[in-house]
This record gives C-alpha cells, sequence and structure tokens, in this order.
C-alpha cells in the first residue's frame, strides 16, 4: 500500500508524460487525476493506521548506493509525521489536478500540465516519506524541478521564464547549504539514515571542530546548513525574492506548489530533524529570528500589492515565518498543525483567486476589479471562509493553530520568543487587514472593469467549485477536529517517535497556561485589521489614496518589497553578468578560441600561403632548392662521421 | 715539381668535380633559356663519366667503363627526349625563356 | 711523365674553361659550340687515362650526335637572345655561395680519402695487359658475356628513346600532300575514270 501511494504519481507521470500526446486530453486528465486521487484515499488510510493507530512502519524499497562505507537505500519512512504529510500532499494534490481540468481547459498543452503536476507530487512524496538524508535531497530537488517546469509552462512568455528561472536559481543557493549539511552529516556520523543520525546526536553535543582558525560547534553548524536549504525552499528572508515572481505560473500550481507543499518542505524539514536541532539552542534562535522577521516582512509587503495572487503570495510567505519561529522555539507540533491548517486555507484562497482571475477573463490586477459578489456568490463566500480561517477566527481552522503559536511564543519566556510574539501579533492584525483589504477590493463596492469583462463574467464550473468545497470544510473542521491530537492533551502519544523534544522543553506545556489576554490578543488583532480594512475600502474609500500620497516613500518602499530585488540586483546579479561576460569574451573568446580553434584555423591558412609560395612554377627555383638540399646533405654526412672516409 | 706532374687520381676527380659544380651553377643561374639547362645537366653527366674512368683506371677495373659506356648512352637518350620535349613546348607557346616557364604555378 | 703531367693540364684547363663558357655565353649557339669543346678535350684525357674506346664513343656519340641535336634545335627554334640577360645576379650570391660549399666539400673528401690496398688488388674485372689485349676488345669480351642484359636494355632504351621523341615532335600538317600507296593501289576504274559524252564543238 505504501508504495502505492508514493509510486502511483510518478506511473501517471511517466506514462502521461511520454504518451500524453498520442493519449489526448481527456485520458491523460484521467489517468493523472485518478492515480493521484487513489493515492490521497490511500493516504488517509495511512494517517488512520499510522497516525491515530500509532503504528509507524518502514519499507524497505530497495539499495541505491553502495560504495565503501557510503550506504544509501530507497526505504519509504512511514511515521506520524509523514503521515499527516501525505494527507496534506496527497489531498491537496488530488483537488488541485481535478481544479486544473476546469481550469486549463482552454490550454493547448493539458497532458503536460497534468503529467508535470504529478511528477510535482510524486517528489514531493519522496521528500516527506525518505528515511535518509540523501533521498530526502532526491525528492528536495525533484519538486525544485517540478516547480521550475510549472512556473515557466506558459514558455512563451518571457516574464514566466525569467520567473522560473529566477525560482531555480534562488533554490540552488538554498540547495547549496542544504549539500554542505548533507556532506558534513555524513562526515560527522558515517552514515545518512535518520535513525542511525538521530541516535548518536546526543554524542556530538559540544563538539567543535576547526575551520579558519575558529572552534565551530558541529551541531550548530549542521543545523544552520540544514535550515540555509529550508529557507531556501521556505522563501524565508533572505531567500524569499523568487516566491512572488512564482505566480507567473498558472493558479493551480500557485496553490498547490506555493501555498501547500513544496513550501513546506522547509519546516517538514526541521520538523523532521528535530533531534538534531533541540541540541543546538543557537540554531533554534537562528531559526525564530529568521522566521519572526519573515513573518512580519513579508506581512507589511502585502499591505499594498495590487496583483490579487502576489497577496495571497506575502500571506504564504508570512504563514511560513510563523511556522519556523514555532520550530525555533521548541513547539514543533503546533508548526505542524498549523502547516496543516494552513494547507487548506491557503489552498483554498489560491483556488478561489483562480476562480476569480477565471471569472474575469484573466483579469489579476485588483484595482481592476470590485463588485463581484453578486456575479460569482459561490466563490465569494469560499474565499470569506478561506480569509477567516487564515485571520485565526474562532471556530475556522486558523484560530487553533495560529493562536496557538503566538501563545506557544510568548510561553516561551525567551528573548528570542517575545520578539517573535510581538512580530507575530503585530503581522496577525496586518493579515486580517490585507485579507479583507483583497475581499473588499475584489467583491464589494461597483465594478471598476470595463463593461465588456463584467458581461462575461460567470461562476467557475463544477469541477473548479468542488474542491474549493473540499478546502473549505477542511478549513473549517480541521482545526477543532484535530487539535487535541496535534497540539493539545494528546498530543505526545499522538506524535510517538516521529518529533522529539528535548527534556527541558516544556514550551507545549506552558502554552496552555499563558495568561488571558495572551489568549485573546491575536483574536482582537484579526478584528482590528478587519475593522481597519473596513473603514478604508467600504466607508470612507478615499484614505487609501491620501495615506499613499502622504507617505509617498514608505509607500514606495512597501510596494517595492523593501527594495530586496533591486539590491540583490546590484550586489549578485549584475557583477556575475559582468564576470560571465568577461569570461566568455576574454576568457572562452581570446584566451581559448584564440589558441584552439579560431588559432589553429587562422595559423593553418597562414602556413598554406606561406607554403603555396615555394610552388613558384620555375624550374630553376626547384633546382635550386634541390641543390641546397644536397649541400646540406653533404654537409651532414661529412661532420656527423666526422670528415671520414 | 715532380710530384706536381704526377697525376694520380685525385687529379682526375678534382677535376670532375669542378665540372660537375659548373654543371650545377648553370642550372640555376641561367635566365636565359632551357636549352642551356640540359646542357648543364650533360656537363654533369660528363663529370659523373670522368670519375668512373678515373677509378676504372686506378683500379684496372673494367667494370667502371662498362658503367661509364651504359651511362653514356643513357645520357644521349635523355637529350634527345628533352630536345622533343623543348621543340613542342616552344611550339605551344611560343618562348623557351625561363622565368616564363611557370605554368605550374601553385 | 713530364708530358703527361702537362697534357693532363692542359687538357683540364681546355675543359673547365670551355665548360664555364657554356654556362655564361651569351649566344646559345656559341654554348653548344663551347660544349663541343669541352667534349673534345674529355675525350683527350680519356686516351691519355688509358680508355681509349670511350674516348671515341664520346666524339662519336657525344660530339657527333647529341652536340648535333642540340645545334639543330638551337638553329630551329627562333630564340632572341639579346634581351635574356636580367635577373642573373639576383640569385648569383647565394648561388655561388652553396656552389662553391659544394665544391670545397668534394675537394675535402678527396683530400681525406685513401683506398685499401685490397680493393685496389681485387677487381670485378681487371684490365688484362693493354699489350696483350687492346682496350676495345678488353671491353668487348666483358660486355657481350657477362652484361649483355644490360647492353640489350641500353638498347631498348634507345629505341625507346626514338620512338618517343618522334611520337613528341611529330605533327600533322594540314594541307600537306603525301602519297597513301595503299588508297592508290586500291583505286579502281570505276572511280578514277568517267566517260563523258562531249558534243563537237561545246566542250565538257
Amino acid at each position: 500500500m505504501y508504495h502505492a501511494i508514493v509510486f502511483l504519481p510518478l506511473l501517471a507521470f511517466l506514462v502521461v508524460g511520454s504518451l500524453g500526446r498520442l493519449l489526448g486530453d481527456r485520458p491523460s486528465q484521467w489517468i493523472t487525476c485518478g492515480a493521484v486521487i487513489t493515492s490521497a484515499l490511500l493516504s488517509l488510510l495511512a494517517f488512520w493506521q499510522v497516525a491515530l493507530g500509532g503504528q509507524p512502519v518502514r519499507v524497505d524499497v530497495g539499495s541505491w548506493i553502495v560504495s565503501g562505507t557510503f550506504d544509501v537505500s530507497w526505504a519509504l519512512r512511514i511515521d506520524q509525521l509523514t503521515a499527516v504529510m501525505l494527507v496534506v500532499v496527497n489531498g491537496v494534490s488530488a483537488l488541485v489536478h481535478v481544479y486544473s481540468v476546469g481550469y486549463m481547459a482552454h490550454d493547448p498543452h493539458k497532458p503536460r500540465f497534468m503529467a508535470y503536476l504529478s511528477l510535482f507530487t510524486f517528489a514531493m512524496l519522496m521528500l516527506v516519506t525518505a528515511d535518509n538524508f540523501l533521498q530526502m535531497f532526491f525528492g528536495w530537488e525533484g519538486v525544485g524541478l517540478a516547480s521550475y517546469l510549472l512556473i515557466g509552462f506558459w514558455h512563451h512568455r518571457p516574464a514566466a521564464n525569467a520567473a522560473a528561472i529566477k525560482a531555480f536559481l534562488v533554490n540552488r543557493v538554498g540547495d547549496f547549504g542544504f549539500g554542505l549539511g548533507i556532506m558534513a552529516i555524513f562526515m560527522v556520523f558515517g552514515s545518512l539514515d535518520f535513525d542511525t543520525v538521530f541516535a548518536a546526536t546526543p554524542g556530538q553535543v559540544g563538539k567543535t571542530f576547526q575551520f579558519l582558525s575558529w572552534e565551530w560547534d558541529v551541531l550548530t553548524t549542521i543545523c544552520i546548513l540544514l535550515f540555509i536549504g529550508a529557507m531556501g525552499k521556505s522563501a524565508q528572508v533572505p531567500l524569499h525574492t523568487w516566491l512572488p515572481d512564482a505566480m507567473e505560473g498558472p493558479t493551480p500550481v500557485s496553490a498547490l506548489i506555493h501555498a501547500a507543499t513544496m513550501v513546506t518542505a522547509g519546516v517538514f524539514l526541521v520538523a523532521r530533524c528535530s533531534p538534531m536541532f533541540e541540541f543546538s539552542p543557537t540554531a533554534l534562535i537562528v531559526v525564530t529570528i529568521v522566521g519572526a522577521s519573515t513573518a512580519f516582512f513579508a506581512a507589511t509587503v502585502g499591505l499594498v500589492q495590487n496583483d490579487i495572487k502576489r497577496v495571497i503570495a506575502y500571506s504564504t510567505c508570512s504563514q511560513l515565518g510563523y511556522m519556523f519561529f514555532a520550530l525555533g522555539i521548541g513547539a514543533y507540533p503546533v508548526a505542524i498543525f498549523h502547516l496543516f491548517t494552513h494547507a487548506f486555507f491557503k489552498a483554498l484562497l489560491f483556488l478561489g483567486s483562480g476562480s476569480v482571475i477565471h471569472a474575469m477573463s484573466d483579469e489579476q490586477d485588483m484595482r481592476r476589479m470590485g463588485g463581484l459578489f453578486k456575479y460569482v456568490p459561490q466563490t465569494a463566500i469560499l474565499m470569506w471562509i478561506g480569509s477567516l480561517a487564515l485571520a485565526g477566527l474562532p471556530i475556522f481552522a486558523g484560530y487553533y493553530s495560529k493562536d496557538m503559536i503566538l501563545e506557544s511564543a510568548f510561553a516561551a519566556h525567551t528573548g528570542v520568543g517575545d520578539y517573535a510574539f510581538w512580530l507575530g501579533l503585530a503581522a496577525a492584525v496586518m493579515t486580517a487587514f490585507y485579507s479583507w483589504r483583497l475581499l473588499f477590493m475584489t467583491f464589494a463596492g461597483e465594478p471598476r472593469a470595463s463593461q465588456e469583462v463584467m458581461s462575461r463574467v460567470h461562476e467557475s464550473p463544477l469541477s473548479m467549485l468542488i474542491p474549493l468545497y473540499f478546502l473549505a470544510a477542511g478549513s473549517i473542521l480541521s482545526g477543532m477536529l484535530f487539535v487535541h491530537y496535534f497540539v493539545g492533551e494528546g498530543h505526545l502519544e499522538f506524535w510517538g517517535q516521529a518529533i522529539f523534544m528535548a527534556p527541558g522543553n516544556h514550551v507545549m506545556e506552558a502554552a496552555h497556561h499563558v495568561p488571558t489576554w495572551v489568549k485573546v490578543a491575536p483574536i482582537v488583532a484579526g478584528i482590528v485589521g478587519i475593522l481597519i480594512a473596513w473603514q478604508f475600502y467600504i466607508r470612507r474609500r478615499d484614505i487609501p489614496a491620501n495615506l499613499a500620497r502622504v507617505n509617498q516613500e514608505v509607500y514606495q518602499f512597501l510596494l517595492n518589497k523593501w527594495y530586496f530585488d533591486e539590491l540583490y540586483e546590484l550586489i549578485l546579479v549584475r557583477p556575475a553578468k559582468r564576470l560571465g561576460s568577461l569570461l566568455w569574451k576574454m576568457g572562452d573568446g581570446r584566451v581559448i578560441d584564440g589558441f584552439g580553434p579560431d588559432g589553429i584555423a587562422a595559423s593553418v591558412m597562414n602556413l598554406a600561403r606561406r607554403a603555396s609560395a615555394l610552388q613558384s612554377g620555375y624550374l630553376y627555383h626547384y633546382a635550386f632548392a634541390m641543390l641546397i638540399g644536397v649541400a646540406v646533405l653533404v654537409t651532414w654526412y661529412y661532420t656527423s662521421t666526422g670528415g671520414g672516409h | 715539381m715532380m710530384a706536381f706532374l704526377e697525376i694520380g687520381l685525385g687529379h682526375y676527380l678534382a677535376l670532375a668535380a669542378v665540372v660537375f659544380t659548373i654543371g650545377v651553377f648553370g642550372i640555376f643561374l641561367n635566365r636565359k633559356n632551357v636549352i642551356i639547362i640540359l646542357m648543364s645537366i650533360e656537363l654533369m653527366l660528363l663529370a659523373v663519366n670522368i670519375n668512373l674512368i678515373a677509378f676504372s683506371a686506378y683500379l684496372h677495373d673494367l667494370v667502371g667503363q662498362i658503367f661509364a659506356l651504359f651511362v653514356l648512352t643513357v645520357a644521349a637518350g635523355e637529350a634527345a627526349i628533352g630536345l622533343a620535349i623543348i621543340v613542342v613546348y616552344f611550339r605551344n607557346r611560343g618562348t623557351i625563356a625561363v622565368e616564363d616557364i611557370n605554368l605550374m604555378k601553385g | 711523365m713530364i708530358l703527361q703531367g702537362l697534357t693532363f693540364y692542359a687538357f683540364a684547363a681546355i675543359a673547365v674553361a670551355a665548360a664555364v663558357m657554356v654556362v655564361s655565353a651569351r649566344n646559345p649557339v656559341h654554348s653548344v659550340l663551347f660544349l663541343i669543346v669541352t667534349f673534345f678535350t674529355t675525350a683527350g684525357l680519356f686516351v691519355l687515362i688509358g680508355a681509349e674506346f670511350l674516348a671515341m664513343v664520346l666524339v662519336v656519340v657525344y660530339v657527333g650526335a647529341v652536340a648535333v641535336l642540340f645545334m639543330f634545335v638551337v638553329m630551329m627554334l627562333d630564340i632572341n637572345f639579346v634581351e635574356m640577360r636580367e635577373g642573373f645576379l639576383q640569385y648569383m650570391p647565394i648561388g655561388v655561395l652553396v656552389g662553391i660549399i659544394l665544391l670545397v666539400e668534394l675537394l675535402m673528401v678527396l683530400g681525406t680519402a685513401s683506398m685499401s690496398p685490397a680493393v685496389m688488388a681485387s677487381g670485378t674485372e681487371p684490365i688484362p695487359d693493354l699489350t696483350q689485349r687492346q682496350n676495345t676488345a678488353a671491353l668487348g669480351d666483358v660486355l657481350y658475356t657477362k652484361y649483355i642484359y644490360l647492353f640489350q636494355t641500353a638498347g631498348m632504351i634507345l629505341l625507346v628513346a626514338m620512338i618517343g621523341a618522334i611520337v613528341l615532335t611529330l605533327r600533322q600538317r594540314p594541307g600537306v600532300r603525301k602519297q597513301n600507296i595503299a588508297t592508290q593501289l586500291a583505286r579502281r576504274r570505276e572511280d578514277a575514270v568517267e566517260l563523258k559524252k562531249v558534243q563537237p564543238g561545246q566542250g565538257v
């Protein structure tokens, strides 16, 4: 069964990827959707058995590399953490597959799209079911590849190509850190299997190694290197620049990859390596700071964006920051719980926005929307549900997970914990604000689009609405149904060995006993944000424009994403391009070509021209040459044999 | 004085060497016409003959003279053919100036 | 002895001088004549050394045939010899240098060379005593017996040369009337004679 969960999407990719054009659109869609839906149903079964039933499983698939002491095999590790991820990944992927059938109905390359979606699903599954670091890295790279292919799906658009390359390159920086981390693990532990490494971790506490005349703590270095990988994949500052650009891809891609699954791989990595991170306080502090800063930063940028997908993208970035700082303060189960619920409502928001875009004939700028409520009421209500879950209002899923994160941050009673708490709270206000800004600008008020566009506005087809309803159900129910298991009283026996928390880590306990104002604060923050948005966008519509005009620099600063892209362009991209150009013209062109092909060709021609001058056609020239030859021969013979006989 | 007049092998060989060199000069120092080249070749062959005869005499071996006879034969044949070629060439080109014979220029 | 030496030097000097004139004479006819002088003097040298047959052969073949042939061709080709003088000096320095080097080396070899007595004693064909067998007869003895194949080959070479020369220079001149005997003999009365009735006083 576990083989089927992981390999069915692979099979679908291979079949549709190679025979898609032969099979045609409908069969391709049936095959891929069927495979992933089956996988999703089996994942539910696995969740029932492994997580709720408390029986982790390890399935051996085969041996991979055997080279000296380096022994890596393909194996599936299905423990509670994996089971949760399986449900998330397969569930969202199945719903996105079905949604894509409707969304991409006008696209000429449907089989390729479905195949790529299945490929991505397989890679993500490999990542979460990995039993050793190398297999996880394989899945890691696989999702990066699938992300590149899907972002650049409409490859005749230069913006899409550029975005795909940007995503891949920025991810590469993270992957470099991850790769170094893996190598360091092998060097220190001699193996890449999770079980072996985690068991040996306590023995490496306090060990240091020499590098550049400094003493570095072994575990901290490894954890920070792994975290660099997580930063790249999960779009944390400063490796976040690719996420907004990744919105060039089709909306189902954004929902699947950049909301629910790929970007959560970093969170999953840190949670999986909790046995290591718990022994490195420094690394945890780094994680917390980065996570909290990202949460705050992304929320500020999301306040002023005008593209509907970009608002949601920055929202994702911000929520990932929440998850990371939850990990950093030691509350791993809470982070995973938020991952779980976030997958539902963020995917709902993305797919809902996809519905809106589809209805508005591919219009994505919110300034040209408005007044859509009576045209697409179902979509509007579903997006309200998603936003309520995101803001963390009671009953909805986000309330249980997000509020728990803030409570844990406070309960950590450390400096970084407080930093995280206050930034998180501020971000909560901003989250509510921009979410309702989105809702009001899109659905409320008078239509700002042209008459022609409004005449074509229609509700989405069933294939697009049904996944939305599933996700809405998840956004409402997943919190209250599972809070007990994930973070409540039963969390220890739920997680079992999957997540390790050091003996001194009492955050989970303390989080339940925080003062009341801390428990209420997130709800208040959410409501404040909603009220401000109502004021700005319903009651007095002139305030936003006035504020922007008066605080022009701040507005521009936020609109341009804190000028991160410009900064990178200046210090990284331009020098790199210049170096590349220099090496190309000078190095390759002058040196290698000059001495190599071009140089040889030119010198051959030169020599040939000179040699042909010997063929003068005059007999006496030839005779003269012969004579000189004879003279040389005689001289040489005479001198070599010593004037011999 | 007596030794000077004592004609040995070396004298003949020296004479042959000188005539040979003159023949060689004739080949590439002349700009006039191709017949001079043929005559220079005859000179060189003559020098070779002198060499052979001299050796034959001083080694008391008839083989040298026989060889010289054959050289003579071949030289005559070669002169005939060479001149025939020149005649035909002259008919076709109208000149036998050495500088004008450069059709093989590559 | 003295006479021999003097004769040798005289002949040698004339030969060398004539050879130089061959290559440097302005008039090609003069060149051929000097070539003839060279041949004559060399023949004299051969007589001096005791190879009289070859000396006579030299005169008959070289002078009588080859040099005359040269003369024929030189006379036949209408060579304008006045203007061909330029360019002589261009190559002279290096050419002279190379030639002198060659000459010096040849002479140096002669100076240091020596012959072992064993070689002097054994020859392939020892020359019989001149009083008992003349040079010509001795040559004939050897030539027609041991070297007969080479002799015949030499004859073949001459034959080929003769044919080759004819083939090269033969041309059919248009408009030359020649007899074709075969055609003449194969002529029939019908082709040659035609009877026409002629009326008196009217002509053909």
